[in-house]
Parts: C-alpha cells; sequence; structure tokens
C-alpha cells in the first residue's frame, strides 16, 4: 500500500515530522517497506568532468573522452561536440539513461570502432532549451564538488510503502491508516467530507441479487450518473494518483481508484448505454465466456459471481469489469457500482482463474459491508464535479443484513497477556478512537467492533489492538527461569550429534543439500522404494523427494571432481523419503569419499581407497557412538548401487533383518553413470533410526575393573580353508575354544596364489592367550594350541597351514 | 701380594685403556668366563683352610663387584657413544610435511542448531522434532490459517499431491501442533529443522532452516516472551548489550504478534550487531492464539503462552559474515572448509558457544 504524506494529511491533522509520521507507523505494526521518492527517468543524469580529449582515431570530428563521473573509475564517450575539452563540467548520461528529447533509449554502442560508454548531452537533448550546439557547460562554482551527482533535482514526492499484513484490510486506504495514526496520538483524525450532493430521479436501471446458493454477493449498490462530459483527469487527481505510481487513464476511472485507495472502498463504473435492460447478479454457469479489461478472455467455471445483464456476463463481481461495459471518453451516462462480495468466493474464483487485481485484493481481505453508500456519493459527487451530469437516487439491494461482531472484553486479560497494566479510561479511549462501540460495566467492555475490522472477532482481538495502539514498548523484559520440564535431547536425537561428529573427525566435510532431488539420479538410488513426486517442484532437475542420502551428495561429488578436487570426503546426516505421508521417512547419515589415499605424498605409498577404509570408518564411528563391538554383525546383502563383492551391511546384536548400516566401494555402473572421473569412490549409510538405545545408562553399564598380572603369551597360526569361508567365523570359533584364556586374535595375513589350491586361502592369525587365574605352563599351552587346531579343523574342514 | 689384589690391579689398568665393545667382552669372559680368572678364585676357596675362608670371600666379592660395576659402567659409556655416533648420521628434515591427515567440518547451519539447543537447554527447553513431509492440517489449519484465508498466500507451498492434502511444512510450527497434541502442558520445547518454500532467488532458498520455540504454562505473558529473546540474542550473538525492538505485526497462529528487530551497524562492510542505529528484522513471535490451543485441545482459560520461529540460516550469516544464503546448500569444498567448524568445537555453556 503506497501513499504520500500529503494524502495522509487530508485525513490526519498532525504536527509531527515525516521521519516521525513513519516511526509511529512501524510501532503500531504496518510496517515501512520503504520511504522515498519515486524514481524518476531524470535521476539517470549526472554531473561530469572530461579528465582528458583525445581525437577519434577514425573520424575527424569526433573526440574520445575520458570522464570522470564520480564512481571512482573514469568512462569513455566519443562525443562530437566542438566545445568538449579538458576539465570541463558538464551532464553525463549513462547507458540504459532515455534522452528527453527523443526518448532513446541509451546502450553501449561503438561509433566509428571506438567503444562509447554513454553520452554527454547538449541543453536541447535534455530539453532545457533550443540550444544543440556543444555540450553543457557547467560553471566550476557551483559544480566543481558534485560530479557523480544528480544533474535534476528530484521533486517527486516521498512515497510512504507499507507492507500490510492480510488482517488489516481497513488499511488498504489511506483513511484507514490515518484512524490508526490518530488513535496511536499521531494527530487528530479529520471529519469525514460528507460529500453531500444533489440527487434527481431514481436509478432506473432494475438491479437484483438472485437469491441461490454459493451467492457470493451479499448487498449491491448504484446509482445512475446522467449526461457525463468524461475526460481527462484535473491534474490534482493525476498527481496524487502519479505519486504513488498509478497511471491515469480518464476521469471517470481515475475517480473510482482514488476512492478505492482513499476509503479502501471498490467501486466499479459501467457505461450505462452498454447494459441490455437490467443488473442481475448471479452464480455463472460452467462454460460462460466473458472477456475482461485485462483484455484476456476467461471462460467460468459453476459458482463464480457474475455482474451479468440480458446478453450475458459483463463483469466478475469484485475482482475485475469487462471490456463490453467499460467507460470510454465517449461515455454519456454512467452506472457507479458499489458492493459487497463474500471473501471466500472472491479469493476461490480468483485462484481457479489465476486472477490479481486491486479489488480482488481488498474484498479476499474483506470491505467495510457499511461503506457502499458512502463510496457511492465519495465517488458520484467527484464525477459531478469533474464531468458534469446529473446522479440519481442510489439503489441499495441487499440479500443479507450485516452484523457487527459484539465482544464483552474482560478488561483485566490485558495484564494477564501483555505483562502490562493500561487504565480502563485509557482502554476505553484508545478502542472508541480505533471505532469500537463501548459500553462499559464492571471490569468489563462491551464492545462492538467497527464494520471496518472484520479480523476483530474476540477477545485476544482486543487485547491486541490496546496493546499495539499503546505500544509493545510497556512489555516489561521477565527474567527466564531455568527449570527443565523434559530432558533437552532425547537418545535419537544425541546419536544424532554424535555421529555427525564422529564421522567429521574423521576427515570428512559436512553437506546440507535439498531434501528434494533430480529423479534420474534418484532413481540409481531407490531400490525398492516408492518415488515421492512434488507436485509443483522448483524445477524439473528437482521433482522428486528424496529416496537416499546419496541422491544429491553425488550430484555434488560431481561438481567438487569438476573443480579439480581428486580427493573429496563428504557426509550428510538428514531425511529421506519413502513415502508422500508424515513419518514416512527415516534419518540417514551417508559419506562418500573419493580418489587416492596419501596421493603424491614423499613418504607414504600412495593407494586406491578401498572397501577397507570404509568400514574402518563406520566401524569407529558405531563404537564411538556407544555401540559394543560384540554387538555389531556383518554380512554382504547390500543394496545393488553398492559394489556387490566389496560391500557389507552391519547389524546392532540380534536383529539379522534391518541393517543399521551398509559401507563399501560404490558399483562401477553408479560411477559409469553418473560419469564421475576419479579413481576410487568408498560409500556408507547409517540408519541412525533403527539404532536402539541401551538398555542401561552408561553408569550403571560399567563393571569392576578386573585385569591380569600373570604371563601373555601369544601363538601364531595359519590354517587353509575355503576361499569363500568369512575369516569372522574362523574369529568366532577360535574365540569361542576358551573364552576365559583367549583374551585376542589378529588377522595378520590372508593369501591366496602360489602354494596355495586354487579355491583355498591361507589365514594367518595372532591369538593372545592370558589367565587371570596362574602363570599358564607350556603343558597349559600346548592343550590349547592343540584345541584351537582342532576345533577349527573339526568345524570348518581347514587344515593347518604346514 | 695376594692373587685377589694382582688380578684387581691388572684389570683396573686394562679397563682404563680399552674402549672397544669387544675388548670389554674379552676381560668380561677372561674375568668370569668358565676358566675366567675370578671364577678360579672362587673355585680355590674350596680348598683353604676355614679360618682364611671368611676373609678371602669378602676380599674376593668385593673385588668382583667392584670389576663388575667397571665392566657394566663401560659398557654403558660405549653403547650410549655408539647411539650418539648414530645420531649424528640419523638427521632428517623436520620441515618435510607430516603424514597426511584431513580436517573434516561441521557445516555452519548444524553449528548454530547446536548453538541454539544449548542456550535454551540452559533455560530448561528441550528439542522436538517433526517430519518434513506435514498435513495441510497441521501446517495451516491447526495453526488458524484456514483454506480459503489470505495468509495461506504467504507461503509459496510444495504440494506432494494434486488435493493438497500433504505438502512439505513451510515452517517449523507444526511442531507445535504435534507436541501439543501428543502432550500435556506445561510445554517448553524449541523445533528446529528444514522448512520449505517454493520460492528462489538470491535471498531465498527453496529449503531453509527454522527454529520454532513454545512455551506453555499458566501465566507466562509477552513479558516472558520479551525476557526469553532478550536471552537468547545476547547469549548467541556472545555481546554484552543488545538493541532489541518489538513491533506488532500479524500472525495467524499468534496475537498479539510482534515482529522483532535488533540494533546493528555497519564496520568495514561488517554487520556488527547490537550497536548502531540501523535495524534488522530476525525473528517473528507472539502469544499462541486460543484457536491454536483450542485446536490442539489445550484449554485456553487455563493455559496461554507464547511462540516464536527465528531464521536459522540467517542467524549463521549474521553471526559468521556469510553473506550468500545459497551457498549454504551447494556443497563447494571451499565453501564448507572456509565457513565449517572443528567437530570438536561442541558449543557448551562452561566451554563457550564458540571459540
Amino acid at each position: 500500500m503506497k501513499f504520500t504524506i500529503n494524502w495522509l494529511k487530508d485525513h490526519l491533522d498532525t504536527k509531527l515530522t515525516d521521519e516521525k509520521i513513519v516511526d509511529k507507523l512501524t510501532n503500531v505494526g504496518l510496517e515501512v517497506e520503504s520511504f522515498q521518492r519515486q524514481t524518476s527517468e531524470f535521476d539517470q543524469f549526472v554531473v561530469a568532468r572530461i579528465i582528458s580529449v583525445e581525437k577519434h582515431p577514425n573520424a575527424d570530428r569526433l573526440k574520445v573522452c575520458e570522464v570522470d563521473i564520480g564512481k571512482g573509475e573514469n568512462v569513455k564517450v566519443v562525443c562530437g561536440a566542438p566545445n568538449a575539452r579538458q576539465n570541463l563540467l558538464t551532464v553525463y548520461a549513462p547507458p540504459g539513461a532515455i534522452i528527453p528529447k527523443n526518448q532513446m533509449k541509451l546502450s553501449i554502442s561503438k561509433i566509428r570502432g571506438v567503444t562509447s560508454y554513454g553520452m554527454l548531452c547538449s541543453e536541447s537533448e535534455l530539453k532545457l532549451s533550443k540550444e544543440s550546439e556543444g555540450i553543457m557547460e557547467l560553471s566550476k562554482n557551483n559544480y566543481s564538488n558534485k560530479i557523480g551527482k544528480n544533474y535534476f533535482a528530484n521533486n517527486a514526492p516521498k512515497v510512504v510503502d507499507l507492507s500490510i499484513t492480510p488482517n488489516r484490510a481497513d488499511c488498504l486506504g489511506v483513511r484507514g491508516i490515518a484512524r490508526d495514526l490518530a488513535a496511536a496520538g499521531a494527530g487528530k483524525l479529520k471529519k469525514k467530507n460528507s460529500g453531500k450532493i444533489k440527487c434527481s430521479g431514481q436509478q432506473v436501471i432494475k438491479t437484483k441479487i438472485t437469491k441461490e446458493k454459493h451467492q457470493g454477493c451479499s448487498a449491491f449498490g448504484s446509482c445512475l450518473i446522467k449526461g457525463v462530459k468524461n475526460k481527462e483527469s484535473p491534474q490534482w487527481l493525476k498527481d496524487k494518483l502519479l505519486a504513488i505510481g498509478q497511471k491515469p487513464i480518464s476521469a471517470i476511472v481515475d475517480v473510482t481508484n482514488y476512492v478505492m485507495l482513499d476509503l479502501n472502498r471498490p467501486l466499479h463504473a459501467y457505461d450505462a448505454d452498454k447494459i441490455d435492460t437490467e443488473i442481475i447478479v448471479r452464480n455463472s454457469k460452467k462454460g460462460e465466456i466473458f472477456e475482461a479489461l485485462d483484455n484476456k478472455k476467461y471462460t467460468l467455471e459453476e459458482n463464480m459471481c457474475v455482474i451479468t445483464d440480458k446478453t450475458g456476463v459483463l463483469g466478475l463481481g469484485g475482482i475485475i469489469g469487462g471490456t463490453r461495459s467499460a467507460t470510454e471518453f465517449e461515455t454519456k451516462n454512467i452506472l457507479l457500482e458499489s458492493a459487497y462480495f463474500e471473501p471466500k468466493s472472491i479469493r476461490k474464483t480468483s485462484r481457479v482463474l489465476s486472477l490479481d487485481t486491486d479489488a480482488k485484493h481488498r474484498f479476499e481481505r474483506g470491505i467495510d459491508p457499511n461503506s457502499i453508500l458512502e463510496g457511492l456519493i465519495a465517488a458520484a459527487s467527484l464525477i459531478q464535479k469533474i464531468c458534469g451530469g446529473t446522479v440519481s437516487k442510489n439503489n441499495i439491494q441487499r440479500n443479507e443484513k450485516f452484523k457487527q461482531n459484539r465482544i464483552s472484553f474482560p478488561t483485566k486479560m490485558l495484564k494477564s497477556i501483555t505483562g502490562f497494566k493500561v487504565l480502563e479510561k485509557e482502554m476505553v479511549k484508545i478502542l472508541d478512537n480505533l471505532g469500537f462501540h463501548v459500553k462499559k460495566k464492571k471490569n468489563i467492555l462491551d464492545l462492538k467492533a467497527p464494520s471496518w475490522r472484520p479480523d476483530i472477532e474476540q477477545e485476544i482481538d482486543v487485547v491486541e489492538e490496546i496493546a499495539r495502539i499503546k505500544g509493545y514498548n510497556e512489555i516489561k523484559i521477565e527474567l527466564p527461569e531455568k527449570i527443565r520440564i523434559k530432558p533437552t535431547l532425547n537418545y535419537q536425537q544425541k546419536l544424532f550429534h554424535f555421529l555427525q561428529r564422529s564421522i567429521a573427525s574423521k576427515g570428512y566435510l559436512e553437506a546440507i543439500t535439498w531434501s528434494f532431488t533430480d529423479s534420474k539420479v534418484n532413481d540409481l538410488f531407490k531400490e525398492e522404494k516408492k518415488e515421492v513426486e512434488i507436485v509443483n517442484p522448483i524445477s524439473s532437475d528437482l521433482n522428486v523427494l528424496r529416496s537416499s542420502i546419496f541422491s544429491n551428495l553425488i550430484i555434488y561429488l560431481k561438481k567438487n571432481l569438476e573443480r579439480d578436487f581428486k580427493d573429496i570426503s563428504i557426509f550428510e546426516i538428514g531425511p529421506t523419503f519413502t513415502g508422500s505421508k508424515p513419518g514416512e521417512q527415516e534419518i540417514v547419515l551417508g559419506g562418500l569419499k573419493s580418489g587416492l589415499v596419501s596421493r603424491l605424498n614423499w613418504i607414504e605409498k600412495e593407494r586406491k581407497l578401498d572397501v577397507f577404509d570404509a568400514k574402518r570408518d563406520i566401524v569407529q564411528t558405531l563404537l564411538e557412538i556407544g555401540l559394543e563391538s560384540n554387538q555389531i554383525s556383518i554380512d554382504t546383502k547390500t543394496p545393488t548401487y553398492y559394489h556387490p563383492g566389496k560391500s557389507g551391511a552391519i547389524y546392532q546384536s540380534s536383529n539379522k533383518s534391518n541393517p543399521i548400516a551398509y559401507f563399501g566401494e560404490a558399483h562401477p555402473n553408479v560411477l559409469q553413470k553418473m560419469e564421475l572421473k576419479t579413481d576410487a569412490l568408498i560409500i556408507f549409510e547409517i540408519f541412525l533410526d533403527r539404532i536402539k538405545s541401551q538398555k542401561n545408562k552408561l553408569k550403571d553399564l560399567k563393571t569392576m575393573f578386573q585385569y591380569s598380572d600373570f604371563q601373555k603369551s601369544e601363538r601364531d597360526f595359519a590354517f587353509v580353508i575355503d576361499k569363500n569361508f568369512k575369516v569372522k567365523e574362523l574369529i568366532n570359533i577360535i574365540s569361542q575354544v576358551d573364552k576365559d584364556l583367549i583374551k585376542a586374535i589378529k588377522v595378520f595375513d590372508v593369501y591366496e596364489g602360489e602354494n596355495i589350491e586354487k579355491d583355498k586361502k591361507s589365514v594367518a592369525l595372532n591369538v593372545t592367550i592370558q589367565s587371570s587365574q596362574k602363570s599358564l605352563t607350556d603343558d597349559d599351552l600346548n592343550r590349547l594350541n592343540k584345541l584351537i587346531i582342532s576345533s577349527v579343523e573339526n568345524k570348518t574342514g581347514a587344515k593347518l597351514r604346514s | 701380594m695376594s692373587d685377589i689384589i694382582k688380578i684387581k690391579e691388572e684389570y683396573l689398568n686394562k679397563l682404563q685403556e680399552i674402549s672397544e665393545l669387544k675388548d670389554i667382552n674379552q676381560i668380561k669372559s677372561e674375568l668370569f668366563g668358565k676358566n675366567g680368572k675370578i671364577s678360579n678364585e672362587f673355585k680355590k676357596m674350596g680348598s683353604l683352610p676355614s679360618e682364611d675362608r671368611k676373609k678371602v670371600s669378602l676380599d674376593l666379592n668385593a673385588t668382583k663387584n667392584e670389576l663388575q660395576n667397571l665392566i657394566e659402567k663401560k659398557i654403558k659409556d660405549i653403547e650410549i657413544n655408539e647411539i650418539n655416533l648414530k645420531l649424528k648420521n640419523e638427521k632428517v628434515d623436520v620441515t618435510l610435511p607430516e603424514r597426511t591427515f584431513s580436517r573434516g567440518k561441521i557445516h555452519p547451519v548444524s553449528q548454530v542448531i547446536d548453538e541454539i539447543s544449548s542456550i535454551f537447554s540452559e533455560i530448561g527447553f528441550n528439542v522436538e522434532e517433526g517430519p518434513d513431509v506435514e498435513n495441510e492440517y497441521n501446517n495451516f489449519t491447526a495453526l488458524n490459517t484456514p483454506e480459503n484465508h489470505p495468509a495461506r498466500d504467504m507461503h509459496d507451498t510444495f504440494y506432494l499431491d494434486k488435493n493438497k492434502k500433504f505438502l512439505l511444512r513451510t515452517h517449523t510450527s507444526p511442531v507445535q501442533v504435534r507436541t501439543m497434541l501428543q502432550g500435556k502442558p506445561p510445554f517448553k520445547i524449541i523445533a528446529p529443522g528444514r522448512t520449505y518454500r517454493s520460492d528462489s532467488d538470491q535471498t531465498h532458498a527453496p529449503m531453509f532452516h527454522q527454529v520454532e520455540g513454545l512455551h506453555i504454562d499458566k501465566n507466562i505473558n509477552m513479558g516472558h516472551l520479551k525476557g526469553c529473546l532478550n536471552y537468547f540474542i545476547k547469549e548467541f550473538f556472545e555481546v554484552e548489550k543488545i538493541k532489541m525492538r518489538f513491533r506488532p505485526s500479524h500472525f495467524p497462529f499468534t496475537e498479539p504478534s510482534a515482529e522483532v528487530d535488533i540494533g546493528y551497524e555497519l564496520k568495514n562492510g561488517k554487520i556488527i550487531i547490537g550497536e548502531g542505529d540501523k535495524w534488522l528484522e530476525i525473528l517473528g513471535c507472539g502469544m499462541v492464539h486460543p484457536n491454536v490451543l483450542k485446536n490442539v485441545k489445550v484449554d485456553p482459560t487455563k493455559y496461554q503462552g507464547y511462540a516464536f520461529g527465528i531464521g536459522i540460516d540467517r542467524l549463521a550469516m549474521l553471526k559468521y559474515g556469510i553473506n550468500d544464503l545459497r551457498a549454504f546448500f551447494e556443497t563447494d569444498y571451499r565453501w564448507l572448509s572456509h565457513f565449517g567448524f572443528d567437530p570438536l568445537d561442541v558449543p557448551s555453556s562452561y566451554r563457550g558457544l564458540s571459540r
């Protein structure tokens, strides 16, 4: 909503400065977006100084001037003026400026092979005089300190631009704004121009609102103005509209716009001679076609509120008029409409037709239903003043009677909500100034809300009115109390933080990417999950919710590879989606690492990343977040985007159906389809919602610490075993042989090839043996040795390597 | 002179002169080997008369100890000399690069979420979360924004079905609804998370982060709201003084509603929070609307309280001097390394919010 301070002063007697008024607006809740002059095309022209002049290399009469335009950097301008000379102060027009004389828009152009940035202007080009001989010469005294400043003063009035919240329909008119300011003590609201008007004769065009379901019009007021002479608006009216950026059209249209902006009362003027017989306000029929004033044809749906005559649709009520009954300069007789349309109906219609107009914006938020007559009189008297003619009596058809909202307001509620006190007397004054009808009772104010405030329905609305007019500065700070109701984080939330920082501490950079992604990339990681489409995506490559944490990460990995980074470690922790209903989502941590270990390193041998790098990061992380190594089990069932032979799934304790993590090398197909150029790519993901919390807290879990000082022994074994036999099982078998004595088992070699049968491998293990009761004798150790060998050989078919 | 003294003097002299390990080992075996001189003396002792035996034994042991100590000292000296000699040839250039390591980083948005959680934890708030996909009721209707309300236009919404029943939440406020429907008052929560709106330009991203705050109890009023936010802003920006302005505004789910501005000034192109006479809008808040309380089965005649919503990304930008919102989500390796935080920097009250 835009207006000038002068326009405001039509309604408000105030001694406040413009700046104080702007502050006041902010304080009562009318947010000032800006307070500045409308930019003018003359703002482009600035004072400039010619630094140096050279002859144009290809034209005798042209010069190339180096010009200081006050921006720190000089520009080159080609100029043909004979008076262009060093140190001359003149007027410069940059590319983009429109030259007043010929309305030409300047652009950067080559003049005989030399690029010219803008132009130096003569008086005639600026329409200052007929003088076209040479460029302007400005006096040193007046202009030498104004280089870069505007040459033309901008005399346009400053315009206030308010961002009006949807509850404040009344402030979409200047008078409503003035009323708020007056209530807040910024001045006195002027009495209304009760605009008395001499009416003669009846409004002879019959008007009728049909009684039907979904009728969107509850009141239709009109008057007829006969014998007008439509013309351009007088200067004062044009200026008012121009100042806020509205284009004057004709007196009749301008007056209706003016009344709308002034009083928030939308009106419509029909050329009465174009109306066929009578006006009927009814619901539209499906398929009716109507040509609107925006020169577009609309095909209507059922039950839209239309203003019609015998021939057909004249206008969409409260939204836009039609071309068939539009006023023109030749129009002699007009029918002026001032009506009330239901916000819901307006909103529905405009959404279906994707139509937004100033009238729609206002009716949608709720117009004062009691302003029908006021609007008719205000507009008719202005039209009569400007265009002459005779005004008929008003005709107002009503379908429903408007009821004002009644609220009985307990005065103690104000303090209970805001924490500050306002005297009852002051409350009454504020409400009265805002247009409430107030009746005092004991501890209660019986209120009738003003008809222009449909947003005021209940007590809390009244609290807000008093509080905002009194000012939020009244609210006193209450220091926060340190009372905790629940622990700050629950188990899953703690896991989130632990995981995030644990992975980051292993050299990964945390990324946050969109929750939506490109369905084509998502397909690579979607597996059996449902695709969740966005109906109105922001672009076609962000058209689905991500099914996997990798769907976006892989795209950004690619971008970083293309930036010539090779060894990249990134991760993200966030939601992935399995469906389009609330809750069909899962939090996943996904990590990607590309390239080589120890690339270009003087001390370490460089090598490709492999599955065991991924396994180290993920296992260490799981232990760090509180899992025990004996709770973790691993198998090889992984999704298709993992390398089928070099990836694993991790399970927590006995739950074998729902892995808590995957790790491995990426499937070569993924690299190929994404056209990733990297030496190696390892990926892993952790499904944190699936990780079960420990039953007990750490303080209950810690057992007594026991250690043994008896002699420790180590024994090495090498078994030749089936190639496919899982080493982890081998380790389990050995550790089962004697859980008390066997303290640790290390795998120090795995070998296939020469001297080993083709379908076998050799696994070398180091076993640490220690008793907590005694020093073990050679006999003890030998017995255990044999037991280990026999157990392994019996249970696995392995043979001790000789 | 007894044999013992002879041996002793002879070998003390010898030991003085030698400096090679092999010579010492030679002497060691000459003295203490199977047929070594000292060993032989011990053997001889058996044949001595018992009255002499005691004295000889004493002498012999003393000599043995003296020689042994000397030998051992000699050996140590030689070893140390050898080590020193060896070290002379073992110099490396320690200015060569260390073995590789790489530094991981926490995203600024995550860091700021942790900072916010730490601050609110101090005054007893707990963290609640809700789904990113919401139904239209929780996102709008329950929050006093019915279907035909123009306030819905303030949110450009991503929809997941043609009937507009399911959507990506446009704010974190639906977490209020879920929390209150699932529990009983009092409520004292913050709800950080991802939020979505279908506009995208320099200052808007289709996804961004908000933190919702909600405190419902008996007798909670706007003074508590102001106090809570004043505390939060001071703690978050880690400044002593803060200029804060409450300005009336409108949100369908709170009434009275306010927008909060903080004072700032520009110094060398950087925003300095807390000083100066410029205002920066940083959040929206208000008293939870009675209609909302009714919708979530909380009796508005018994309970009342406040709610607020803060843009997390914007807070991160202001605090850490980041000027491009879209860069947050573009995963540029250089950007993440530059603006990210060390994983050991866990914001807490005792260690401080930030380094």
